[in-house]
């Protein structure tokens, strides 16, 4: 069971408190409707599932409830850092 | 190629089997093929072996970064069932099905396929709607599956837990009786066998780094860790390291990886006769013939490549087990592992061409892949062959997240109202 | 007794005999035995027979790595526990335990043909084979196979036992409490560190149990640790695996060492964080691999050491030591000094350190150099060994009845794999040792390869005179995976470690590999010509030893699997009789039976009354939501399919959620109590999913949107009260809100007292009648429905559950978003276009409804169905088909969703997803079922009251 430090509670808490919420950094479109079936396609479905580095996101559900970004290398598993969202990707 | 038989068995044993040859040889890579298979796992030989069988493509390589059928292949509870819901699941299961069946002879190695039944159990009203919108489906499709009472369940699997006042009691379950298992391992290595003698070289300790791109845009070949090898076909079965593959060739795919973990007992005497699935307590057994119990848990809930699982989920999954099978409390977990699971948007496996002229892909099967090894081989490599999906698994295209059709069998199962 | 006990010595108590009995027969043995020793100090050599040749066993180790002497253990009803080590089941008065995977007994074992005809059984044989005629797998060859597999019985009847689960945190985790682990303690006890020892033993010591020299530190320090504030010391307790973030699972055994029907739980789940973990889990003594290494009589040097100084117990009157490594000649040296006669020492290596030969001297110990067993005679015990030197020269029988083996060492880097820290290979000791950490982790003493047990040489398999592809030298005991196994692997064609195990099946026995990877390895690596390092190293996984699924799921059992959700109103239904069933994690009441009703008969009377006069419901699992805020309108606007923004308060409005792929996740009726306050509904089970949606677009979306969400499905309880009756029913209990149609119309919503409460009054309803939700706080919702139900006696007041529910919304096409909707339905498909905004520019999945496949034709739609017989109900789940004379494969073109009895229409109505349906009304569609096919007309969703005038009143 994973630690993963919630950048807002400013504490490092056990994974069961968290929910994985997939990659980080996809903003939805301001206006949807200009976006390509092909655009569109790619906002909802392709990841980047990267081996190594990887930003995603985690929401501390029972905790503050807040969503935040993190990067972690999916080989290791081990956390480089985690931010909070809005803030600039790391 | 030794023909395997009880007679040849007996002929070695008498000179001390000294003379068994090797099963496929230690092929090293040649300068080009007319088609290379990136992974091998029982997809990937599969296909290699289809391309020479069925389609007379022989000079194929299959290459594998570490040693045959040490990924998913290796790493699974041999579950095979062909009960899906909607009618280009069922025909691609069911294909791989009647592909199992015979197999073991095909290739002239025990795949030890065995029909012992898969049993999907119905706990809430919910299920039971489920459970009967697939079986219906099924027999209109052809598909074995029938209702069982929990009285019939509990007679066809005895160690079930009926009792009305469990937790999550047994209202009922589907069974799939043409559904059972096999010895994952030995279908990789029947495969390897019988494609290295049909001229397929099985090429070990080779990953690959790059996929090389002509000029027009389609496939050249492939960097390898032992140097380049030129192809003008190349298919990728590549199971949880897809993405990564894929992005060699310039590639997003909609994929993402997650650890799955399963667990075994030490061995009892078997008393347990078929395979039991539960969706909604979140538990799968069988039992193996050296006699283990095969327990399948859940994926983890992060991408990850690491084959590194939680203790909960483990823990959430041997009580599961305890609840649908509480006579197996005092049974000792005597090992669990990892595997990495490349899981699609739809759950759906994709399986055909990719954007990239001369790249194909077999991918995204999720938790279920190894049921389905022949038939993603047989179509993997008609796909390779003619440069077009066979209608089976023409359906499972990269365009149906574009145009939204979907075939997705986990929301066909939503969770209850 | 017999002469097996040494006449002093050892940690057992002799002042207290502990009886046992073991396949039947009763033995003595002293508190403080493993069932192992006992048996050995009873002159008992013969424990087991092997899984595949069934070749009698007896015990080769002193510990968990012991392979051999698998025993069941019988502890009363339920309580039957197969393949426990006899060397580490603890001794009891009572103790019951058997032998093994044999029949008819231990002695004479049918089984043991396999044996003699071991040799077309060689590995891998079962892939060879058994494929002809092809039906016979499945009817002859598996049930052979099947009938031959597994080791012990498997239970049968249920467990009675508890098992129990804790977290721990501490700064330091000792894993192993031998000397290397106890030295670590005691240092870090002075520090003010939260340390954790764990053993596995019923004592701390470990090596340390079997030397009794170092028994006076030994109690010193146990004195100064069990002193340390921080100190925690669990025995008993074995650290099973080693997880991410220094996380490590540990199981403590509590009661299978007491006797039968002690209290409490029987084992305890540990789950441990650590700030740093220090392994100490100390080595494994390898075996010799040569023809016969398996006889019974014939283990490890350093177990007849421990057997004797630990247990005081021989295992042989004479005993010969076959060794390459100096350890087993001290170990041989202490056990001449405890009296026990040493017939020989045998050692493959040319020459070794001369105070050695010196010491064996000065005990009369006879020593053969460069000489090699070669053959061991004896069936359950040895009774003589057979030596040669290493030239061929030299032959000679030796008689002994026990033969020790000294075959090096192997570090324990069990846990340290786990942790996902790297391994370097030492020539020196032919065995892994840890080298780069992953975790907070250090690996010290003799699991990091650091010993004093002297120094060694590494062979595959011992020299032999005989064909090597001949004889049966065992790797895995176990498994019976023979040297010549290993080689057969390599010849055809394996050569990744991991294939040769998974081929031989060496190293995946319930020992995991503890005495045979290291020898697997070095044959492989012979058979190979390759170093090694390069054929790689099997993983280990968890669990370090074998775990009881019953202490992983711990609490987890029963009630306490999962919670089951309850609401306020649930205890009266369970007093009055309701029949309920799981929605969810909930359980709701789905009828209320009278005596002598069916659930249809019942149904169709909870039916009527709501259609009749009124009836109440308890709808308190519907999942709410407050949204609360300047923004709270525009927040639920670009939610929802719908417009949200002009809806003035006190109004309901109906909303349907799609997730951003277009398809209908959720829906329910939601009330602008404010022009900032929303009090939104969800259905049942998608309460928490619904949330969590919201909230990722809110805090990740639109963070600029001044919007509260908070969870207030259970913080009120909700009484739907439906029917012609219910505004009469309610009148006299509601104190400022006017119940007038025209003061409250269908779709508003009020708050007012009821009868003294705060409520929060919808009118709303699911049945198609005159209809109220009462929301009031949680703790009041009993009283309320207790209240109605006296108050609406007169009114013929009828309780009514979740089928009813089901029926009369049936009635009214109202749909159930998770039955007739199910992950891929657009609201077009479900008919709910008019939900859909369609001047509002953006709303979440508005994008996804354009994509091509959901503006072509052909879509499946929800429609009604009415069977040509209205007495014919569908079944939920059929399939619809356009043709039924059509053959299997039959082109599908639907199914049903949704289908009841209708007692207010006097016959069966349904609902289907049908192919193109909204254009097909008035047309024939056919359900085959197994046993005829059923012919239906495609209708309307809304079979009762469609201009909705029971509703506006």
């Amino acid at each position: 069971m994973i630690l993963i430090h919630c950048p807002y509670c400013d504490e490092q808490r056990p994974e069961i408190e968290f929910a994985y919420a997939g990659q980080a950094h996809i903003a939805r479109p301001a206006n949807p409707d200009s976006y390509s079936d092909e655009e569109w396609e790619r906002f909802l479905f392709f990841r980047a599932n990267p081996r190594g580095r990887h930003h995603e996101r985690w929401r501390h559900t029972h905790g503050c409830g807040r969503f935040f970004n993190a990067v972690r290398d999916t080989v290791t598993d081990k956390f480089e850092t985690t931010y909070k969202a809005g803030e600039p990707r790391k | 190629m030794t023909r395997f038989s009880a007679f040849s068995l007996f002929a070695k044993a008498l000179g001390a089997h000294k003379d068994w040859p090797e099963q496929w040889p230690d092929a090293a890579p040649k300068a080009s093929y007319d088609a290379i298979i990136v992974g091998g796992g029982g997809h990937g030989l599969g296909a290699a072996y289809y391309l020479a069988k069925k389609y007379g493509i022989t000079n194929v390589a299959v290459l594998e970064k570490g040693w045959i059928g040490g990924g998913n292949t290796g790493r699974n509870t041999t579950i095979i069932r062909s009960n899906y819901l909607y009618d280009e699941s069922a025909h691609l299961y069911d294909h791989a099905v009647k592909l199992w069946d015979g197999l073991s002879q095909e290739l002239n190695y025990n795949t030890m396929y065995s029909k012992r039944g898969v049993m999907m159990l119905a706990h809430n009203v919910h299920d039971i709607q489920s459970i009967k919108r697939h079986i219906h489906a099924n027999r209109l499709n052809g598909v074995d599956n029938e209702w069982l009472t929990p009285q019939e369940a509990k007679a066809y699997c005895p160690p079930l837990n009926i009792s009305p006042d469990a937790r999550y009691p047994v209202l009922g379950a589907a069974l799939q009786r043409r559904g059972g298992t096999a010895r994952h391992d030995t279908v990789a290595w029947g495969y390897a066998r019988a494609a290295a003698a049909l001229g397929v070289d099985i090429i070990q300790n080779c990953a690959v780094t790059g996929i090389r791109r002509g000029t027009d845009g389609a496939v050249e070949g492939v960097e390898t860790t032992r140097g380049y090898i030129a192809s003008k076909r190349v298919g990728v079965s590549a199971a949880g390291n897809t993405s990564v593959v894929m992005q060699m060739a310039g590639l997003d795919f909609p994929l993402e990886s997650y650890p799955l973990q399963a667990l075994v007992s030490e061995p009892i005497k078997p008393t347990f006769p078929c395979v039991v699935m539960s969706n909604t307590v979140h538990a799968y057994m069988s039992q193996s013939d050296k006699g283990e119990l095969v327990i399948g848990a859940g994926t983890d809930q992060y991408v990850s490549y690491s084959q590194r699982g939680a203790l909960h989920i483990v823990e959430h999954t041997l009580a599961a087990i305890c609840e649908i099978f509480p006579i197996y409390r005092r049974v000792r977990m005597l090992r669990t592992w990892g595997g990495i699971v490349d899981v699609t948007p739809d759950r759906s496996p994709i399986l055909g061409k990719t954007p990239v002229k001369g790249l194909y892909v077999n991918c995204g099967w999720g938790t279920g892949g190894f049921k389905a090894t022949p038939g993603a081989g047989d179509l993997l490599a008609y796909t390779m062959a003619k440069d077009e999906p066979h209608p089976i698994n023409a359906p499972f295209n990269l365009d149906r997240f574009r145009n939204g059709r979907l075939i997705d069998e986990a929301a066909a199962a939503a969770v209850a109202h | 007794m017999s002469g097996y006990r040494l006449p002093a010595g050892g940690r057992v108590d002799r002042s207290k005999p502990v009886t046992f009995r073991f396949d039947g027969k009763t033995y003595q043995g002293f508190a403080g035995d493993t069932l192992a020793s006992a048996l050995l100090a009873n002159g008992v050599t013969l424990f087991g027979r092997s899984f595949k040749y069934h070749r009698p066993r007896g015990v080769l180790a002193a510990g968990n790595e012991e392979p051999n002497a698998l025993v069941s253990i019988h502890r009363g009803p339920g309580r039957f526990t197969p393949n426990l080590r006899a060397t580490n089941v603890e001794l009891h008065d009572g103790l019951n335990a058997s032998s093994q995977n044999r029949w008819p007994s231990l002695k004479t074992d049918f089984g043991a043909i396999n044996d003699r005809l071991g040799m077309f059984f060689p590995a891998g044989f079962y892939n060879k084979t058994f494929m002809w005629p092809r039906s016979f797998w499945e009817r002859l060859y598996e049930p052979a196979i099947r009938k031959m597999a597994g080791l012990g019985d498997a239970p049968t009847e249920n467990d009675p036992d508890t098992y129990t689960a804790t977290y721990a945190h501490c700064d330091l985790l000792i894993v192993g409490a031998g000397p290397a682990g106890l030295d670590a303690a005691l240092e870090a006890s002075g520090t003010g560190k939260r340390v954790i020892l764990i053993d596995e033993q019923d004592e701390a010591g470990g090596g340390a149990l079997a030397d009794p020299a170092l028994w006076p530190w030994l109690e010193r320090s146990m004195k100064a640790l069990n002193a340390a504030a921080k100190v925690t010391i669990l025995t008993r307790t074995t650290a099973f695996g080693y997880y991410h973030d220094n996380f490590i699972g540990a199981v403590e055994r509590l009661t299978d060492h007491l006797p039968e029907n002690s209290d409490g739980p029987r084992e305890k789940l540990w789950r441990i964080r650590a700030g740093e973990v220090l392994l100490a889990q100390g080595a494994i003594e390898r075996p010799l691999v040569f023809d016969g290494n398996d006889t019974p009589g014939v283990m490890l040097s350093s177990a007849a050491k421990t057997f004797a100084n630990r247990y005081g117990v021989a295992v042989g009157k004479s005993l010969a030591l076959m060794a390459v490594h100096d350890s087993g000649w001290h170990d041989v040296f202490a056990l001449k000094k405890a009296g026990i006669a040493i017939a020989a020492i045998i050692d493959a290596r040319t020459d070794v350190d001369g105070d050695l030969k010196a010491e064996a001297a000065a005990l009369g110990i006879s020593v053969h150099l460069d000489h090699s067993v070669i053959g061991v005679s004896g069936r359950h015990q040895v009774n003589s060994i057979e030596i040669c030197a290493n030239n061929g020269n030299a032959r000679r029988t030796i008689p002994c009845d026990a033969l020790l083996m000294a075959g090096g060492w192997t570090p324990s880097v069990h846990l340290w794999s786990h942790s996902k820290g790297s391994l370097k290979w030492r020539d020196d000791l032919g065995a892994y040792v840890p080298d780069q950490a992953n975790e907070n982790c250090r690996s010290i003493g003799a699991c990091a390869g650091d010993w004093d047990f002297g120094k060694g040489a590494v062979f595959d398999v011992l020299p032999t005179l005989r064909d090597q592809a001949r004889i049966k030298a065992f790797v895995d005991f176990q498994n019976d995976v023979t040297a010549k196994d290993i080689n057969l692997a390599v010849r055809e064609g394996f050569r990744s470690i991991e294939h040769i195990k998974r081929y031989t099946t060496n190293g995946m026995a319930t020992d995991q590999g503890k005495t045979s990877n290291l020898n697997g390895l070095q044959i492989a690596s012979t058979a190979l010509a390759k170093a090694v390092p390069d054929i790689g190293l099997t993983t280990f996984r968890p669990p370090y030893t074998p775990q009881t699924f019953g202490a992983l799921a711990g609490h987890a059992k029963g009630a306490l699997f999962q919670a089951t959700r309850t609401t306020n109103i649930d205890g009266w239904a369970e007093e009055n009789g309701a029949v309920f069933e799981l929605v969810a994690q909930w359980r709701r009441a789905r009828y209320f039976p009278q005596p002598g009703e069916d659930m249809h008969a019942a149904v169709n009377r909870e039916c009527r009354a709501v259609r009749g006069g009124v009836g109440i419901f308890d709808a308190s699992t519907l999942g709410k939501i407050e949204v609360v805020g300047p923004d709270a309108a525009e927040f639920l606007n670009r939610m929802y399919t719908n417009p949200w923004k002009a809806l003035e308060p006190g109004r309901c409005r109906y909303g349907l959620l799609l997730k951003e792929d277009g398809f209908i996740t959720d829906d329910g009726v939601s009330a602008r109590l404010a022009p900032d306050r929303f009090h939104l509904t969800t259905t049942t089970g998608g309460a928490a999913r619904v949330l969590n949606m919201m909230e990722d677009y809110l805090q990740t979306e639109w963070p600029d949107l001044n919007v509260w969400l908070t969870s207030t499905t259970e913080q009120y309880a909700v009484i739907a009260l439906q029917g012609p009756n219910a505004r009469k029913l309610l009148e006299p209990l509601v104190q400022g809100i006017d119940l007038s149609p025209e003061a409250f119309p269908h779709m508003t919503v009020r708050e007012g007292l009821i009868c003294g409460v705060p409520t929060r009054l919808f009118r709303v309803s699911f049945t198609g009648e005159l209809g109220f939700e009462i929301n009031v706080p949680t703790a009041y919702g009993r009283a309320l429905w207790e209240r109605l139900m006296a108050d609406g006696a007169d009114y013929g007041i009828t309780p009514y559950g979740t089928e009813a529910m089901h029926v009369l919304r049936a009635e009214k096409g109202f749909i159930i978003v998770g039955q007739d909707t199910d992950g891929t339905v657009t609201p077009y498909d479900a008919g709910l276009d008019w939900a859909v905004g369609k001047k509002k520019p953006d709303f979440v999945g508005r994008r996804s409804l354009a994509r091509p496949d959901i503006v072509a034709a052909g879509r499946k739609q929800l429609v009604g169905l009415l069977t040509e017989d209205p007495n014919m109900v569908l079944e939920e789940g059929a399939q619809i088909v356009a043709d039924p004379k059509q053959p299997v494969p039959m082109t599908m073109i639907g199914h049903v969703t949704s289908s009841y009895w209708s007692e207010t229409l006097g016959r069966s109505i349904a609902i289907g997803l049908v192919a193109n349906g909204h254009a097909i009304m008035g047309e024939t569609i056919y359900v085959p079922m197994p046993d005829g096919v059923i012919r239906a007309t495609v209708t309307s969703m809304v079979f009762y009251d469609p201009e909705g005038a029971r509703l506006h009143v």
